[in-house]
């Protein structure tokens, strides 16, 4: 696409489209749906929510409206069931303060449900996923380990509470990390989902000549993660992802396998990875902190060497 | 004489959950896991070495692979 007004456009694998209205102006574009990952369809609802939000979030953006998305299966299933769906969603929509403004459903053998999101930007506040500089610092604003508890939950392993705080996790907004990014100044974003910390690590080095350091031992993980992994009880996603990047990553032989696991584990509506300037880190996880985002955490740096591969070792 | 799991066509965590009840009943001895997919060949193997069992080989076989176990 040949459009000057297209600031973010398909060519760069980043979280959102953005396309330039006015010199003051730009909007934000995005769509996400997925299968229920949850058995209750309201907090599925409100989980789809939030991880359709959360692309505008990444990019440094204001939602404004959305446009549900439905696949359901009419004739398998009961009504009430899409009626619980769509209130978790619309509550979830309430708390960013986005309007809905429609939607669109078809009948299908599989229960889907997401939204289109638009939301708006200063043009010169974009955040895309590139951008970060050597010593910049990465912060990560969720746990991480969504594909692996959630498989534990489908065997019927995984502790009431681990359940519980998953499910809380998932459906928590990306709003405020969002909003302290822009208030402290990022320098690039992308929220983590389906390739894992690693894969969308990548996607902010691919082309830019830097490297990539993660320190295992600080990042963010859900109790329970690092043994469910040790037990077997891992997504095929998260082997793939680990396959399909292993060539390009470093990982210190300090780190277990289970642990590096974990960075490969395909999020569902996963936290925010900021690249931040040094002088500026350790203010934006202090302030991350007080609006209540506990498990911020600085787990890496942006460096010039070892180019376009990621190294993970397990402490800094 | 091994006892024999056959979990092909099962996605995770199922062929995991098969081979850990197994190891329950029987305890020791030997068990074969049959699977199709590399995610259950490597949970599987995982989930036999968390529960104190030795993985003793790996063989593809038709379209998936033979898992042996054991423990003493």
């Amino acid at each position: 696409m040949d459009d000057p007004n297209l600031i973010v456009g398909m060519d760069r694998a980043d979280d959102a489209g953005v396309y330039k209205i006015s010199k003051d102006l730009a909007i934000i574009q995005t769509v996400d749906f997925f299968t229920p990952i949850v058995d209750d369809p309201y907090m599925f609802g409100q989980i789809a929510a939030a991880n359709s939000l959360s692309d505008v979030y990444a990019m440094g953006g204001q939602p404004l409206t959305a446009m549900n998305i439905v696949c359901f299966p009419i004739k398998m299933m009961d009504i009430s069931i899409l009626r619980e769906i769509l209130r978790g969603g619309l509550d979830k929509m309430k708390e960013a303060g986005v309007t809905l403004a429609g939607g669109h459903s078809v009948e299908d053998s599989e229960l889907k449900y997401g939204l289109s999101v638009t939301g708006i930007i200063h043009p010169s506040r974009v955040l895309t996923n590139v951008g970060a500089k050597a010593g910049d610092r990465l912060i990560l604003t969720k746990p991480l380990g969504t594909g692996i508890i959630n498989t534990a939950i489908k065997a019927g392993m995984a502790k009431e509470e681990s359940v519980a705080m998953v499910v809380h996790c998932m459906a928590r907004l990306n709003r405020d990390a969002s909003e302290v990014m822009q208030e402290v100044g990022a320098r690039a974003c992308t929220d983590i989902t389906g390739f894992g910390l690693i894969g969308h690590a990548f996607e902010m080095i691919q082309g830019t000549g830097k490297g990539i350091v993660f320190y295992a031992s600080q990042v963010p993980l859900f109790p329970e993660a690092v043994n469910f992994a040790k037990m077997g009880l891992v997504p095929g996603g998260t082997y793939r992802n680990r396959d399909f990047r292993m060539q390009q990553v470093d990982i210190d032989p300090a780190v277990s396998p289970y642990l590096s696991d974990i960075l490969f584990d395909p999020q569902t509506s996963g936290g925010l990875l900021i690249a931040a300037p040094t002088e500026k880190a350790g203010k934006m996880i202090k302030r991350l902190k007080e609006r209540g985002i506990e498990e911020a955490a600085l787990i890496g740096e942006v460096v010039d060497d070892h180019k376009e591969r990621i190294a993970v070792v397990l402490n800094n | 004489m091994s006892t024999i799991v056959d979990a092909k066509g099962l996605s995770c965590p199922q062929p995991v959950l098969m081979t850990m009840n197994e190891i329950k009943k029987v305890k020791k001895g030997e068990i074969v896991i049959l699977v199709d997919t590399d995610t259950s060949k490597e949970n599987v193997s995982r989930a036999a070495m968390a529960q104190g069992w030795t993985v003793k080989g790996v063989e593809p076989e038709g379209t998936g692979y033979r898992i042996s176990i054991a423990k003493d």
